[in-house]
């Protein structure tokens, strides 16, 4: 089946119409609202999904905003959209549907839900966009748009100070990073005068100018990804924004990863693999540098994640500890492009953006109804959970055998290929990611300890499992991690090996283009 | 068939499910040829603690905090060096940024 050009315009434009549409529903009854946005996101995925299958089958798909002539002056803007680019919209519109189906009893007691759906819908357009776009300004303006949501709803809980101040952290860190990617735009269409990506990765010489716009967009999008030593904003953000915001959060996290890969493998994909520096290729200087970065982020974070007590800061730097196993197999697999360990390494990186979206979306889901049923988040006062939440208990122990990457589930699938990888790279680096891998968990074996084992104590003896509404939301996360994990095949060798391909064949995206677009 | 090769070598999970079942059933014959002078609800199954008195079951619960105490206090340098490190403060979130962007500057442009 064909489906039209346009159909990549509707993903962004549904959840945009969505938003604006969703204070007026409201008005009707909150019902019919929380029906609406459902509707609204399940139709975007399902178009997602559509766009994915004709896009994995039959290759790069464009659709163009404005001038369709290449008359002076051109005013347009141009969605490219390849398997890299639809794998991370799958992973946005699958949770973003999840956490909307999980908000409908977790918010249920609170107010100015028309305003926090508006906001979901609005992150939703703008991550969607961030990962659609083929061009640079159109990716800073929808990161903008994800950016400003993304603050509004981790101060979604305004009598909090917590969520306010996280909320004022998160908008101060963003605008900088936004502000560097603007500036590193600015340099790059003052010298070229143009925006398009793939116009860009062919005209880009690798000037001073190239070279100072390449560290500002890698390392702002790096800082909005939760690398250390820059992801201080990311604990706060994540530990006081509800946990269904914290769910999208993650992903909105993972547009910018996307950024830092769109911007290495595609727009300087040209010159920096035929590129020398200190006698060593840019790339291999690049990814080493990554790599570096990637194992300070899997150190802090599983090390930090230790000592937490407060269940939501916990995860968040389990999250931290994720987003640099990530960062380690696209290192390195940048470090050893153009060989098999290397390729596998990227395979491993991006397999692992998956994983970790959904392994740490259950757990923030588990710590929400751990907060919905108790009130608490402080480990050091929960206790005999198990007893009253016996499938949120299940859920739990899913998630936590997936993020320590334990067989058979997804976390074992994509961490076993970074850590072969790396070990043909260096087997310093498989040696510390295992490691930390057996620390991590420990760190949910501590959660699993204190919140759900232990004596019933009588401040919780009238716990009672959460709505079904949540219980379905963490039961269809915990089913694709079974699944992913049993059959990791299937994801690998259809969303996962087009997804590096994309990315390493960036001579298609560009040509899709300059060919004659 | 459910397969995925590692560079160095493969992993199936369905090969492991089956594996883990075997060892499962190995157990259990094993379990069910020892002894069976196990008697339910009498002293035999309550643990011995000696020393202090016991308190109440609530009070008994070790808390997240001082779990792998151990650990911790061994690494008790680190980990002042971390909590120096994680100050709460926006400032210090921006110096961060502009050390790694300074490095990485010198890295790739100087």
């Amino acid at each position: 089946m064909n489906i039209p050009d346009y159909t990549i315009a509707m993903v962004v434009a549904i959840p945009l119409l969505g938003a604006f549409l969703t204070p007026l529903v409201s008005k009707i009854n909150d019902k019919i609202r929380n029906i609406f946005v459902i509707l609204v996101l399940a139709l975007n995925a399902g178009l997602v999904f559509l766009l994915a299958s004709e896009i994995l089958t039959k290759g790069i798909k464009t659709y163009i905003f404005g001038a369709k002539d290449l008359t002076f002056p051109i005013v347009r803007i141009l969605f490219e959209v390849d398997a890299m680019s639809i794998f991370m919209a799958i992973i946005s519109s699958i949770l973003v549907l999840i956490a909307v189906i999980y908000s409908w009893a977790f918010m249920k007691e609170n107010t100015g839900l028309d305003k926090y759906y508006t906001l979901i819908l609005l992150l939703t357009a703008g991550m969607l966009g961030m990962v659609l776009t083929g061009d640079m300004f159109n990716f800073f303006v929808f990161l903008e748009i994800s950016s400003i949501a993304s603050c509004a709803l981790i101060a979604f809980w305004t009598d909090v100070g917590e969520s306010v101040e996280a909320g004022f952290k998160y908008i101060v860190i963003s605008s900088m990073g936004a502000l560097f990617v603007l500036f590193a735009v600015a340099l790059l269409y003052g010298q070229y005068n143009a925006l398009n990506i793939a116009l860009l990765s062919n005209l880009i010489q690798y000037t001073f100018l190239d070279k100072i716009a390449l560290v500002l967009l890698i390392i702002a999008l790096a800082m909005k990804a939760g690398i250390v030593p820059m992801h201080m904003w990311l604990p706060d953000s994540y530990g006081s924004a509800p946990s269904s915001v914290t769910v999208i959060l993650v992903s909105a996290t993972l547009a910018s990863l996307y950024g830092v890969l769109r911007v290495i493998f595609t727009l300087y994909g040209n010159a920096l693999s035929t590129l020398i520096r200190f006698d060593i290729s840019v790339n291999v200087l690049i990814g080493w540098f990554i790599v570096a970065l990637a194992v300070i982020s899997i150190i802090i974070g599983v090390t930090m994640a230790l000592i937490q007590s407060d269940f939501n800061r916990l995860i968040a730097y389990g999250a931290v500890a994720e987003i640099g196993y990530m960062f380690l197999g696209i290192g390195a697999g940048i470090v050893a492009l153009g060989t098999a360990y290397g390729k596998i390494a990227l395979n491993g990186g991006i397999f692992h953006i998956m994983n970790d979206a959904l392994d740490v979306a259950l757990l923030f889901l588990v710590a929400g109804s751990i907060y919905y049923a108790t009130r608490e988040t402080s480990l050091d006062k929960l206790c005999g959970l198990a007893r009253n939440m016996k499938y949120t208990t299940v859920f739990f122990i899913i998630g936590l055998l997936a993020i320590a990457g334990m067989p058979p589930l997804n976390g074992f699938a994509s961490k076993i290929l970074i850590y072969e990888s790396t070990f043909q790279i260096n087997p310093i680096l498989a040696i510390v990611a295992i490691l930390c891998s057996i620390l991590l968990l420990a760190v949910f074996v501590k959660v699993f300890f204190s919140a759900f084992m232990g004596p019933k104590i009588s401040k919780y003896s009238d716990v009672k499992e959460v709505p079904k509404s949540m219980l379905i939301s963490m039961g269809i996360i915990a089913s694709i991690i079974v699944f992913i994990g049993l059959f990791p095949d299937i994801i690998i060798s259809n969303i996962v090996e087009p997804a590096s391909n994309a990315l390493i064949g960036y001579s298609e995206y560009v040509s899709q283009v300059v060919g004659g677009l | 068939m459910f397969t995925i090769e590692t560079g160095s070598g493969f992993w199936n999970p369905i090969i492991w499910a089956i594996s883990i079942a075997i060892a499962f059933l190995l157990i259990y014959v094993i379990r069910s040829i020892g002894k069976k002078e196990y008697k339910k609800d009498t002293e035999q199954v309550k643990s011995f603690l000696s020393g202090n008195p016991e308190y109440e079951k609530e009070k008994m619960h070790v808390k997240a905090s001082n779990l792998y105490w151990g650990f911790t206090t061994s690494l008790k340098g680190l980990y002042n060096l971390l909590r120096k490190m994680h100050t709460g403060n926006t400032s210090d979130y921006v110096l961060w940024f502009v050390i790694i962007l300074a490095i990485f500057f010198l890295i790739e442009v100087i």
